[in-house]
This record gives C-alpha cells, sequence and structure tokens, in this order.
C-alpha cells in the first residue's frame, strides 16, 4: 500500500504518524494515572507500526502515471477485509453475551468480562466496526463507478479507513477497560470523539473532491444517501459529544447537557445514528449493488429522490419516541411519534422500489444467493420500518418500551437488512474487485444465506414473544390494585426465550464466519489469464479504440 | 424580546410546518421538472450498463 502512494503522499504519512505519536506519547505521558494513559500508548505504538511499514518500502519507486487511467480500489479492497472480521468478532461478543443472559453463572469473575463492559463492544463492534468499514468500503467503489472518476489522491483514504479502525480499536479496548460516557452507541470519550472528527472531515472531503471532478452531470442517488450518511453523521456525532474533560490527563468528561435535555440530545443522536449510519448509507448500498446484481435499472428512481428527501426531513424529528412517558414535554414525544408514522411512506417506497426493480427477474433471484441476500434485506427493510412506526406510536410504546421487544425490532433491523445487504453487496463485489470469475464457492453462499435467514427469525420470534410476555406480566395488576407478577417472575418466564436468541445468534454467527471464509479463499484462488477489464476505468481516459470485451 | 420556552415551542409549532410543506413541495417539483427526466434516466440505466464497470469473465 506504501508503494501506492507518491513522494509528497508519503512525506504526508510520515508527517501525520509523527504527529501521532507525539499525540500518543504526550497522553501517555500526562494520563499516566489514569486509563487515557494506556489509549496514549495504543495510539503511540499504532503510529510506530505505521512509520515503521513506510519506512521499509520508503524507496520504493514512485507509481507510474498510468495509475490515473484506473479507479483506485486497494482501500476497498482491505475494508472488505476489516468489515468481515469486525463482523466475526462483534457477532461472536454477541452470542458470548445473549449465552450470559441464558445462563449468567457463565461469567468469568473479572471486570473486563463483566456484561456491561462486553455489551458496548458488540453493538460498537457491529454498527461501526462491521457497518462503519463496510459503507468506507463500498462507498468508495460507488462513488468512483457512479461519477466515473478517480479518487482524487492516494493518502486520504487510507487515512480514513485506517484512522478509523484506529477509533473502533480505541472504542472497543476502552469499553473493556472501563472507559465510557454511558451514551449509547457514543460510549467513547472526548479524545477519540476528536480523532473521529478528524477522519470524518477528511472523509467528507473525499466524497467532495470526487464529485467536483465527476464525468457524470447528474449525481447518481446512492452517493446522495452516501452524502447524507456522512455529513448528518458528522452532524449528530459532535453535537451529542459536547463534553470537558475533566483535564487533559483524563478520560472522563461531562456533557454540555444536563437533564431531559442530555437526554434528548442523546435520542436525537440515537434514533438518527440508525436512521443515517443504519438506514441512509446502506440504502446508498442497496441503489447500487441491487441493480447492479440484478442487471436491471432501478425500477423508479424518481421514486428514490422522493423517498431520499422523505427519509432526511422526518428522520430527523423522530427521536423522541424513545422517550415516551418521560420528563420531555408532551409535545415533543407526539411530534416525534407523528414523525415516525409518517416516516413508513418513504420507508416502504424504497423497499417497494426495490421489489420492483426484481419483479421480471425472480428466476436470478432463485438461482443467485448473493442477489436473494439483496432481495431478503428489503423485504426486513419494510418489515423493520413497520414495526418501528407502530412501536413509536405510545400506546403501543407503554407495552413495549423497556422490554425485549425493543432488542427484537433492533435485531430485525440489524440481522435482517444491514447485515444482509452488507453480505449481498460484499459478495457482488469481491469477485469484480480482485478480477475473478466467482466466488470460490457459490454452495457456502448458499449455506451462509439459509444460516442468517434461519437465525435472523428465531431470534426475532425469541425476543417478540420474551418481550411481550414481559411487557404484559410488568402491567398485570391483580384485584388489589398491586402488581401479579415480581421482576424475577418475569425474568423466570423470559428463560427459554433467552436460550432460543443465543442459538439464533450462534446460526448467524456460524454464517458470518462462513463468508470470511469464502472471500478469503476467492481471494487467495489464482488468479485465471487475460482476465484484464479494459472497460473498468475512469471516463475521459479510455482508449480512443475500442479493446475487444472479453469473450469476442 | 427574551427566547422563552413559550416562544420557542410556538416557533417550532408554527414555523416548522411551513418550511417543511415548502421543502417538500420543492422537491416534488425538481423530481417531476419535465427536463429532469433525461438525466434520471441515463443515471438508471448507467449503473446497470458494463461500460461503467464489469466484472471479469
Amino acid at each position: 500500500m506504501i508503494s501506492q502512494l507518491t513522494g509528497n503522499e508519503r512525506v504526508l504519512a510520515a508527517l501525520t504518524f509523527l504527529i501521532l505519536l507525539c499525540v500518543g506519547v504526550t497522553m501517555a505521558a500526562a494520563g499516566r494515572d489514569d486509563l487515557i494513559g494506556t489509549h496514549g500508548w495504543v495510539i503511540a505504538v499504532s503510529a510506530i507500526a505505521g512509520a515503521v511499514a513506510l519506512l521499509r518500502a520508503y524507496d520504493a519507486p514512485e507509481p507510474s502515471p498510468a495509475r490515473l487511467s484506473e479507479y483506485y480500489d486497494e482501500p476497498s479492497k482491505v475494508g472488505i477485509i476489516l468489515t468481515l472480521v469486525w463482523g466475526v468478532i462483534g457477532m461472536l461478543v454477541g452470542v458470548w453475551i445473549a449465552a450470559l443472559l441464558a445462563w449468567p453463572e457463565l461469567t468469568i469473575d473479572a471486570a473486563w468480562a463483566s456484561f456491561g463492559r462486553l455489551r458496548p463492544v458488540h453493538t460498537s463492534g457491529v454498527i461501526f466496526g462491521f457497518g462503519g468499514n463496510a459503507l468506507i468500503a463500498t462507498s468508495f467503489h460507488v462513488l468512483q463507478r457512479t461519477t466515473r472518476a478517480r479518487l482524487p489522491d492516494q493518502f486520504s483514504p487510507w487515512f480514513v479507513l485506517l484512522g478509523y479502525n484506529l477509533f473502533c480499536v480505541l472504542a472497543a479496548s476502552g469499553y473493556l477497560m472501563g472507559i465510557t460516557q454511558s451514551k449509547e452507541y457514543a460510549e467513547p470519550e472526548w479524545y477519540a470523539d476528536i480523532w473521529l472528527v478528524m477522519v470524518w472531515v477528511v472523509y467528507f472531503s473525499i466524497y467532495i473532491r470526487t464529485l467536483l471532478r465527476r464525468k457524470e452531470p447528474h449525481i447518481y442517488v446512492a452517493n446522495w444517501y452516501y452524502m447524507a450518511f456522512i455529513l448528518v453523521v458528522a452532524l449528530l456525532h459532535i453535537i451529542n459529544n459536547l463534553a470537558v474533560p475533566i483535564s487533559f490527563g483524563h478520560a472522563k468528561s461531562y456533557s454540555l447537557f444536563s437533564g431531559v435535555q442530555d437526554a434528548m440530545t442523546q435520542w436525537w443522536y440515537g434514533h438518527n445514528a440508525v436512521a443515517f449510519f443504519l438506514t441512509a448509507g446502506f440504502l446508498g448500498m442497496m441503489y447500487y449493488y441491487l441493480p447492479k446484481r440484478a442487471g436491471r435499472p432501478i425500477y423508479s428512481y424518481r421514486t428514490s429522490i422522493i423517498s431520499f428527501w422523505g427519509i432526511t426531513f422526518m428522520y430527523m424529528w423522530a427521536g423522541s419516541h424513545h422517550l415516551h412517558y418521560t420528563a420531555l414535554p408532551h409535545w415533543v414525544q407526539s411530534l416525534g411519534m407523528a414523525f415516525s408514522v409518517v416516516l413508513l411512506v418513504p420507508s416502504w417506497a424504497s423497499a417497494g422500489n426495490a421489489l420492483l426493480t426484481l419483479n421480471g427477474a425472480w428466476h436470478k433471484v432463485r438461482d443467485d444467493a448473493v442477489l436473494r441476500f439483496m432481495m431478503l434485506a428489503a423485504i426486513f427493510y419494510g418489515l423493520a420500518t413497520f414495526e418501528g412506526s407502530f412501536m413509536a406510536i405510545r400506546a403501543v410504546n407503554s407495552l413495549s418500551h423497556y422490554t425485549d421487544w425493543t432488542i427484537g425490532h433492533v435485531h430485525a433491523g440489524a440481522l435482517g437488512w444491514v447485515a444482509m445487504i452488507t453480505y449481498g453487496s460484499l459478495y457482488a463485489l469481491t469477485p469484480w474487485l480482485w478480477k475473478r470469475p466467482a466466488l470460490y464457492s457459490a454452495k457456502l453462499v448458499e449455506w451462509h444465506f439459509w444460516l442468517a435467514l434461519s437465525g435472523t427469525v428465531v431470534y426475532v420470534f425469541a425476543m417478540w414473544n420474551s418481550g411481550v410476555i414481559q411487557g404484559l406480566m410488568w402491567r398485570t395488576y391483580n384485584d388489589s390494585g398491586t402488581l401479579s407478577y415480581s421482576f424475577v417472575d418475569s425474568l423466570v418466564a423470559m428463560h427459554p426465550y433467552y436460550i432460543a436468541r443465543a442459538f439464533g445468534g450462534l446460526l448467524f454467527l456460524a454464517g458470518a464466519v462462513i463468508a470470511l471464509y469464502n472471500i478469503v479463499m476467492t481471494i487467495r484462488s489464482p488468479v485465471p489469464v487475460a482476465s484484464e477489464s479494459a472497460t473498468d476505468i475512469p471516463l475521459g481516459l479510455q482508449p480512443a479504440t475500442p479493446i475487444a470485451q472479453a469473450g469476442e | 424580546m427574551t427566547i422563552d420556552h413559550e416562544m420557542l415551542t410556538g416557533f417550532s409549532k408554527s414555523f416548522g410546518l411551513f418550511y417543511l410543506i415548502a421543502m417538500s413541495i420543492g422537491v416534488l417539483v425538481y423530481t417531476y421538472w419535465p427536463s429532469n427526466k433525461k438525466p434520471f434516466e441515463h443515471a438508471a440505466k448507467a449503473v446497470v450498463s458494463d461500460e461503467e464497470d464489469k466484472p471479469c469473465l
């Protein structure tokens, strides 16, 4: 990867590592009596590892100008591997904590192994490690193809990809040490947050600089979704993490907000993290890879634009449905509820658009498990958004809130929609990027598909049952007006469902391991001869005489 | 004029309605503007064309 950098970019990389090393050592020194010191060393060691890799290849010849006539896909390739590895780690921890809920006596007597520290490793591992890397890897690929322009330089995509993964490592290791600011999905402390802002600004600048050089006049809708994801996540992340550290040598910080304002800011962030991280970005993925794989343009391009603006306008206001029956003013709760219900329109427009694109190509869906992953993702997207709108209604929420129903809903979205569209897209993308005729094993994709589907169904049904039973037991009164069941009664009632949930998660994890194996074996399989794809290059640089297509 | 809760809620409940409706109308006009039809169709077709990206065969 170093040999692909130009001379100036190698200097820039060296400077970046130097600054990172200085920051890391300063943090280690200033925070020697605090947990932040350990993270200082993590940052310093990462910088040294990067510098060593740089120095070992520093004298390599500069990349030839011919590179500019091809897309720059190396960061996407590394991103795909990181996605799959984080997926296995995040889901493994998920199965672990699911097992802890079913069999609490399995716990190890260590602080880092407690449920409260492991759970954010699971949530951040799958959302940011798995989902985030998938979004970065695919966005670079989609951006270049739909604009017909190469990424602006070779350094910034690596800065974004590797810098983002440093953030993920700081987050996960911090949770295990006990560092958290106790905001759901925003647990990392102030220094990790500042680092993520820097990475994110560069990420957005890559998008803008590539779009400025685009050869296609119209910006394809997938890019709008990816840009909404980048821009809104920046906005949410900065505002929700406004905090003052107790000193520069301490990890602990205090939020700028307090009381109900803090809760509202947190759930404005939390729900829009679902909307713009787990929905908008993955819709961008769907709007590119699903038509591509099906070989059919999107059913209605106009609907895709209307649903894009519908989602961006309305999701912003839906967050307060997380705070029904709290100190939040009643009208703000009603506002969140109303917007959540109306959101069903653009959500189903997207899901319907995807399924109608496949209408007429059902034979491909039947034969091709990769396309089937994408179809199933669209179905689960429709189901989860319907359920979400329904659960946001105050009366429904009085039954569902604080129960496992919420967990079931989240996993219908995360396993059924996010993970399915990701695996479908990565299975489609891997042979294209590595120039292989096909995946290593189509049979293993089938196995993965059925494991993923059955795992999701088992998981979601277990949590629906558990959640509704919990909700009903907590609101059942006897003749004298007191609660009929104690909390422990409801806990005992949930036990069989917790076992089923752990089993469903295990099935899904098995599929994730198969995906990692299948894609690694695809990459390791030998390149067929004469496989150069002559047309996969930016516009304006194509040779004047058409090159014979493969197969001619 | 002091910025208090009453003022903010009044503003949110009135202005909020109108600017969201105005933005929605703007989006619908853009989407259905006749001269935009062609670029939209081109963009939708370009994605699935072999020119833009081609898996090796």
